[in-house]
């Protein structure tokens, strides 16, 4: 993003999604680190939360933050192979997966992305961030979210 | 450390924990204009000070400083902190300064939150301003509201055992397993190729100064090889890697040699005998070698070595061989090492331009390899030290050389390879100095003389008369007929297309990461980067450590080197790893797994997630029990625990809860106290 252009969205007071990261420790976090040293610019739409292991994401914590206000959740880990706990990853993807079909039921499975992003994917961090706004964006608000403001 | 006390030591004190009043000081980093730039770091301190539970907040330009360190003890005295979150850089760099820093005003070192506002957000958002600064509000909000939830934990010592392992044997290696060795501990140097030395017993001479490469190198390979700490296990490759800092359980496995080392001699009679000759790998393929061998004159171990895959199986070197040493049915044999530290020095091998014909490679007789053209120089080499050329075995007059190949072009590795600058330079000066009728032009995209005596070096191949042309050749063609290369390339200085023949062309490959190099680093649990090289834990402040405890990096394995470079790094692996060897203990992390044995079933699905067979089953109890030692903290048994027995210490759902909520202003604190929840909307979705 230019500089004018990002000064340009900030004033224009659009919409912007919410998103959640769950970052795993060793590669995400540490590529989300990267491209922050790097001055790689995304949109302030993210908001990363560090875990050790992309496996330690429960579904729980998922549906607490879409019900909650997250127009969105990411879970990024190691790529399958790199995994710091030898495959945490599988399982990871596995669970997502999972959650995915049963948000799915609910029309909003769009909104739960996995990436594997590694330690010196610093530009494809920032680059996941800005796809994945722009795919929340086309979305709109989440209705669930939505929902519990009407309660 | 006993199964027992992985339930026990956390649960006591929570109670405890839970009843006292969380009192949570904030201190915001500005560090310098990092983030204070970007981020209002006084409105960000100012409102987290109005968050329940805050008593104090600081900003402080560096947080990490002496003062800024010196600010959060006189805070944490003042206001009789029990919680502390500070806000600036990432944690993957500053997170043990400040556990420190709290651990010595008598706090848990686990009472610290870290909050990243400067990698995360002042960084990426650096001209939205204002959003950066909300962004940055609510980041530290979700740290303040996990930081009053956290739990004490104890980091535990485990025992290091004083033995190290260093895998691969080049000058890096060797290097690290000297030092280690003259230290007093007890060194394993494994090396997959049948002798120790490396790639730099391949090369003729080494640059700035131009002295013998295996001159230098092999008084250092024999006292390696003397030296009586120094177990050298030639031949031979790490299969497996179990345990963790101090305590390695090491696999290594011994590629048959197809004869008794004790034996064997050395004397190479039986190579003498052998009718098989193929190409001689270590010439780079120059010249030929026979099926059984020893690897070159200066080897160590100086033993001979069967390559089975060419082998007639004629028995002349068993008739030969007055030892009898040769075995024809010798097996794999494997040795199981335990280790306190390991020593990653792997190497590299170079560019190999051939299956994309770079400039012409493979197509034309007369364009070879660098390393090729070192062989040929070598006075040991395939041709006695002459240089000739290979489609007619003439000496060459004309030379060009290419440098940058494979090296800073997008279509290879976009990274400088950092010697082919002055190989080159070397190369060239050694041909002009032994036939000074020959004439020299290297084409260059930029000279890098970056290190003491090279820009020396590069200024007396100019004295000698070697032609330094800035261009990237365009049109490499080969004379039919006389065989000579002929090159067109735009020379940029001079701003003309110039075309120019060679009766050799040499090209300068660099350095791309060795083979097995993706074994090492599953093995060992490393990062790679997108080059394919082996990551460091910090790229500037701990070069030689790794994200593994215990594990750190030499030589070119982490990133192109020359040699003092190379054995600096070996030096000071050797230095890091004594730390832990010399103390005999390590300290680990304190985030494992706990079960809560009231909760747990003992369904085992958590045994059969854990990828570290750290659950075991109390059959007694008929519950689950986690072994910390063996615990790495990944939290997947935990995420996996359908009962909710299992917990992640410092990431137990609670906390990583407590963020959740709070990532988007829905503290229900807030909603509850303040506002109704209808009118707090604008706010949120905004």
């Amino acid at each position: 993003m230019s500089p004018e252009a990002a000064v340009e969205t900030s004033k224009s007071g659009v919409w912007e999604p919410n998103i959640l990261a769950f970052c795993c420790n060793w590669c995400s976090y540490a590529g989300a680190d990267l491209a922050g040293v790097s001055r790689f610019q995304y949109p302030p739409t993210v908001k990363v939360l560090r875990v050790m292991c992309s496996s330690r994401v429960e579904p729980a914590f998922i549906l607490k933050a879409l019900k909650d206000g997250a127009d969105g959740v990411l879970v990024a880990g190691c790529h399958i192979g790199d995994c710091h706990y030898i495959d945490g990853n599988k399982n990871a993807e596995v669970r997502i997966n999972n959650t995915k079909k049963a948000l799915g039921k609910l029309g909003i499975d769009k909104r739960l992305r996995l990436e594997w992003i590694s330690a010196s994917e610093g530009l494809r961090f920032s680059e996941v961030i800005r796809d994945f706004t722009e795919e929340i964006k086309k979305l709109g608000r989440n209705p669930v979210k939505e929902v519990k403001l009407n309660e | 450390m006993s199964d027992s006390d992985s339930k026990g030591d956390v649960k006591p004190v929570e109670s405890k924990v839970d009843q006292e009043e969380k009192r949570v000081g904030v201190f915001v980093c500005e560090c310098g204009v990092n983030i204070g730039g970007v981020v209002n770091t006084r409105g960000v301190a100012e409102y987290i000070g109005t968050l329940p539970g805050v008593k104090v907040t600081s900003v402080n330009k560096f947080t990490c400083s002496d003062s800024g360190q010196a600010d959060i003890q006189a805070k944490i005295k003042e206001h009789n902190l029990n919680r502390v979150v500070v806000a600036a850089c990432s944690p993957k760099t500053h997170e043990p300064t400040f556990r420190a820093c709290i651990e010595e005003m008598g706090l848990n070192q686990y009472f610290l939150e870290f909050v990243n506002i400067r990698d995360h957000c002042s960084w990426i958002h650096m001209w939205e301003k204002e959003k950066a600064t909300e962004k940055a509000k609510d980041l530290v909000r979700m740290g303040v509201e996990r930081a009053k939830l956290l739990e004490p934990l104890q980091a535990s010592e485990v025992p290091v055992t004083d033995k190290a392992l260093v895998i691969g044997a080049g000058v890096a290696g060797m290097q690290s397993a000297l030092d280690l060795a003259d230290m007093g501990f007890q060194v394993y140097l494994v090396e997959k190729e049948p002798s120790i030395g490396g790639r730099m017993a391949r090369f003729d001479k080494v640059f700035p100064t131009n002295d013998c490469s295996i001159c230098i190198l092999g008084p250092k390979m024999v006292e390696v090889a003397r030296n009586k700490n120094i177990k050298i296990m030639s031949y031979s490759e790490v299969k497996a890697v179990d345990g963790y800092v101090g305590n390695f359980n090491v696999k290594v496995e011994h590629k048959p040699r197809y004869l008794d080392v004790a034996k064997c001699t050395g004397c190479a009679k039986c190579s003498e005998v052998c009718p098989v000759e193929v190409p001689y790998d270590f010439n780079e393929g120059f010249g030929t070698r026979k099926a059984i061998y020893v690897p070159f004159p200066q080897a160590v171990p100086l033993r001979a070595v069967l390559d089975m895959d060419n082998c007639i199986s004629c028995k002349a070197c068993s008739k030969t061989c007055e030892s009898k040493a040769i075995n024809y049915d010798m097996q794999p044999s494997y040795t199981d090492l335990n280790v306190g530290v390991i020593i990653g020095a792997v190497g590299f091998k170079t560019y190999d331009p051939e299956p994309r014909h770079d400039f012409g490679y493979g197509l034309y007789d007369n364009i070879i390899t660098a390393m090729e053209f070192e062989r040929l120089l070598n006075a040991a080499g395939p041709t006695g030290g002459h240089v000739v050329r290979p489609s007619d075995c003439k000496e060459p007059i004309r030379v060009g050389f290419v440098n940058c190949v494979g090296s800073r072009d997008k279509a290879t590795n976009i990274y400088c390879s950092g010697v082919c600058c002055m190989y080159t330079i070397k190369n060239a000066q050694l041909l002009k100095e032994k036939r000074p009728e020959t004439d020299h032009t290297i084409m260059y995209m930029d000279i890098r003389t970056t290190f003491r005596g090279y820009e020396e070096s590069y200024n007396r191949s100019r004295n000698l008369g070697v032609k330094f042309l800035r261009g990237r050749p365009v049109e490499v063609k080969e004379n039919p007929v006389t065989k000579n290369i002929k090159v067109r390339v735009e020379d940029t200085l001079a701003g003309e297309i110039r075309n120019l023949e060679f009766d050799l062309l040499v090209l300068a490959t660099g350095i791309v990461p060795n083979e097995g190099i993706g074994q090492i680093q599953q093995l060992l649990k490393l990062s790679k980067a997108a080059d394919g090289l082996l990551m460091e834990a910090h790229p500037k402040l701990k070069p030689v450590d790794t994200t593994i405890d215990g594990v750190f990096l030499a030589g070119c394995a982490s990133g192109p080197k020359d040699i003092p470079y190379a054995v600096s790094q070996g030096s000071a692996c050797a230095s890091r790893a004594t730390i832990l060897l010399k103390n005999k203990k390590a300290i680990t992390e304190g985030i494992t797994a706990v079960v809560d044995p009231d909760v747990c079933v003992g369904c085992e699905v958590c045994i059969s997630m854990c990828p570290f067979q750290a659950i075991k089953m109390d059959e007694q109890a008929g519950k689950a029990n986690v072994v910390k030692a063996l615990c790495k903290g990944c939290g997947t048994c935990v995420a996996a625990c359908p009962t909710g027995a299992l917990e992640q210490s410092h990431f137990k759902n609670k906390q990583i809860l407590a963020q959740v909520k709070n990532v988007f202003k829905f503290d229900e604190s807030v909603m509850n106290k303040q506002e109704p929840l209808g009118s707090s909307n604008q706010e949120i979705v905004t």
